[in-house]
């Protein structure tokens, strides 16, 4: 399909409709960000055209172009300059690390150095510029390039003086590129109200970029943008960019959406309590979370404590400061116990420190996401993201922000952003307005009370989980932040020595409950004692009684007997009836 | 003064490469090199018009070398040359460079610093 759309194209016929931004082939750039934003690369086989003033990084780009091309893309490419000589250029672009000799020998690159002298020049009479035509059509087929660069054509009318001829020739040497089927990048310099000062937009019009270099409240941003793009769908807004030792990178923030892939998996907070007011689980994985409040309410130390429960799950995490330095972040959080220098030394914990103000906005973008990318974390830190609105103004600074968390969702990376609430604002609100984009929101405030300045946190919301909502009291101490229940009583809440000595009264209630609980149980238990003493001593003397009254009856028979036995032998003596009455009258008087 | 008239590839209009060589001493001898891209209409007129000025003001002094970037693009560098044709004032010095089919006499001549730009 798309092998079919290509040859058409290269044809020159027309492709109809959607189809045509992916029909239409491109020559990647090679550039980071850049393929993004144009679909794809620079059109190939057709010129494409970058303005902008001195010094935007038009001949960067146009190289960076080349370059990529002939080390990523086998398209070996020939740079025509007009304002530098080649080991200039060479010597420019080799702190970027391009090695253009190097290349050359390969015959991946050419550089041609075009030098047009007005005062060594005179006119007379007609010419046309085949002369370039014959030189750029040489070096193009010694190497077999595919991309061309001109940088910087417009040079030619400061050395040339006919412009109708001249204006003509670009016109012709524009067709001679397309039909030579190069990828051609054109730069010019930027004019005044036009996109170049010649106007060579006229000529040039399937692609053009325009490089901007401003300076705001000095602080300068490089943005780029791409003003057409035929038969590409282009994002028309304005992408910073940013040129360090790797070279030219683009970001493309602005193009993302919502498309974010979401994750189910919960993330320990580092603080045990905090995850419990969480569902007992913590954040979830790729979600946006702000812990917003006034100085010194342990924002930091939260995000700290974040940082090395991530680490200890062997997640690489990257904190962006903006107002204290690696060593003072780290000193200060050994105090609380946390040990961050050992992350850093396994690298699973990068910092960043810069202030806000030293770079402008964009820039700060540009570098976090560079960092980003190259050091791909599962939890990035910026703490605190109010200071970036010191770099630019608050509603950039909002933009900035919301690309940022879109950027960080995209990759599916955890942010975890501190913002300082001053005083006078509402609280709960940030300096930013961000809050409307983060998923968990927590607050930490402090309480005064009874002469006393506490802190207390709270979640403010957390998308999709049932969290907590009550305050808890946040403590630091040198094992760690704690969290603790705060005492709400008919006072309302009581947080420090307010709360200590109201849990101690509580206490000295309880312990006297308990030792009046004891006493009873004594005094029940003695009762109890005493009774069955009592019952003993009962039992005894009855058995006592008993005994005695048995003793007595047993008396009485062997008294009866031996009476009766004396009767007997009274009887006997008397010489009586023997046998039956005395028997039974001795028996029937016994009963 | 002899002149030494090399004949360039056989083609229907005649540019030809010439070598003139001159007895006198060499700095007096203007070294003069044409750039063309073939056997074009304006090239044969530069050549023709080229022609006529050292035969009026230079007459046994000079030396044309005509250059056809066609046959060989990698001399177009080593001048700089980007608008043809160009003649290109070797000797004397200071290179000098003037573009154009030298329709002009005039300007030819105050080009190639025959006379000064101010006089006449």
């Amino acid at each position: 399909m798309s092998q079919n759309g290509q040859v058409k194209t290269s044809m020159g016929r027309v492709t109809q409709g959607g189809a045509a931004s992916r029909s239409l082939p491109k020559a990647p750039t090679g550039i980071q960000g850049l393929d993004e934003i144009t679909g794809g690369g620079f059109p190939r086989g057709r010129p494409t055209l970058i303005c902008g003033s001195a010094g935007a990084g038009k001949t960067l780009l146009a190289m960076e172009f080349l370059v990529g091309g002939a080390t990523k893309f086998h398209e070996p490419g020939v740079f025509m300059a007009f304002e530098e000589t080649a080991p200039e250029l060479a010597q420019n672009v080799r702190s970027l690390g391009f090695d253009l000799d190097q290349l050359a020998k390969e015959k991946k690159l050419t550089v041609d150095f075009v030098r047009v002298e007005r005062s060594e020049i005179d006119e007379t009479g007609d010419y046309d510029l085949e002369g370039l035509f014959i030189r750029l059509n040489s070096a193009i087929d010694t190497i077999g390039a595919k991309r061309v660069v001109l940088d910087t054509i417009e040079n030619l009318f400061s050395g040339l003086q006919n412009e109708g001829i001249l204006r003509a020739e670009l016109r012709r040497l524009f067709r001679w590129l397309k039909d030579k089927g190069v990828t051609a990048v054109i730069t010019a310099e930027r004019g005044e109200g036009t996109l170049t000062r010649h106007g060579l937009e006229e000529y040039v019009s399937d692609c053009v970029i325009l490089l901007d270099h401003r300076v705001t409240d000095q602080v300068s941003t490089r943005r780029l943008r791409i003003v057409k793009y035929r038969g590409t769908a282009h994002g028309t807004n304005e992408y910073p960019f940013l040129i360090d030792e790797d070279g030219f990178s683009v970001l493309p923030v602005t193009s993302l959406g919502l498309q974010h892939r979401v994750s189910d998996e919960r993330l320990s907070s580092g603080i045990a309590r905090l995850d419990t007011m969480l569902e007992g689980k913590g954040f979830f994985r790729g979600s946006t979370i702000l812990v917003s409040g006034t100085a010194g309410t342990g924002k930091s130390s939260m995000a700290a404590h974040f940082v090395d429960a991530a680490c200890r799950r062997g997640e690489r995490c990257l904190y962006f400061s903006f107002e204290e330095s690696q060593g003072q972040i780290i000193r200060n959080m050994r105090s609380i116990g946390l040990n961050l220098e050992a992350w850093t030394k396994k690298n699973l914990l990068q910092f960043h420190s810069s202030r806000a103000t030293f770079y402008g906005l964009e820039m700060h973008l540009a570098i976090i996401h560079k960092i980003v990318q190259e050091f791909e974390p599962q939890i990035v830190v910026l703490d605190p993201i109010g200071s970036l609105v010191q770099a630019g103004n608050e509603r950039d600074a909002h933009t900035t922000l919301i690309r940022l968390i879109d950027f960080l969702k995209l990759r599916g990376t955890t942010a975890f952003l501190t913002n300082l609430t001053s005083g006078g604002d509402a609280v709960e609100k940030t300096d930013v307005e961000i809050s409307s984009i983060v998923d968990t929101w927590l607050f930490a405030r402090d309480i005064e009370l009874a002469g006393e300045r506490n802190r207390a946190m709270y979640v403010l919301k957390s998308r999709g989980m049932s969290h907590s909502n009550q305050l808890r009291e946040f403590v630091l101490t040198d094992h760690g932040v704690d969290l603790l229940d705060v005492y709400v009583g008919p006072e309302g809440v009581l947080t420090g020595s307010s709360r200590l000595s109201q849990e101690a009264r509580e206490k000295a209630a309880t312990l006297a409950r308990k030792q009046e609980t004891e006493r009873m149980e004594r005094d029940r238990k003695r009762k109890r004692e005493a009774l069955e003493a009592r019952i003993i001593a009962l039992r005894k003397e009855f058995e006592a009684e008993d005994n005695e009254a048995e003793r007595t009856a047993a008396g009485a028979v062997v008294r009866e007997e031996v009476v009766a036995e004396d009767r007997k032998t009274q009887a006997r003596s008397r010489g009586a009836d023997k046998g039956k009455d005395r028997v039974t009258g001795s028996r029937g008087n016994v009963r | 003064m002899k002149k030494s008239v090399k004949a360039a590839a056989p083609q229907p209009l005649s540019i030809q490469e010439i070598k003139e060589t001159k007895s006198t001493a060499p700095s007096d001898v203007w070294e003069l090199r044409l750039y063309v891209a073939g056997q074009t209409p304006r090239s044969v007129a530069a050549f023709a018009n080229l022609k006529k000025i050292c035969e009026e003001h230079l007459a046994d002094r000079y030396n044309i070398e005509v250059v056809d970037l066609v046959k060989h693009p990698q001399l177009a560098a080593g001048d700089q040359i980007v608008a043809i044709p160009t003649l290109v004032r070797k000797l004397p010095q200071p290179l000098r460079k003037i573009v154009g089919d030298l329709r002009d006499t005039e300007r030819a001549l105050v080009g190639l610093q025959l006379r000064p730009a101010t006089s006449e």
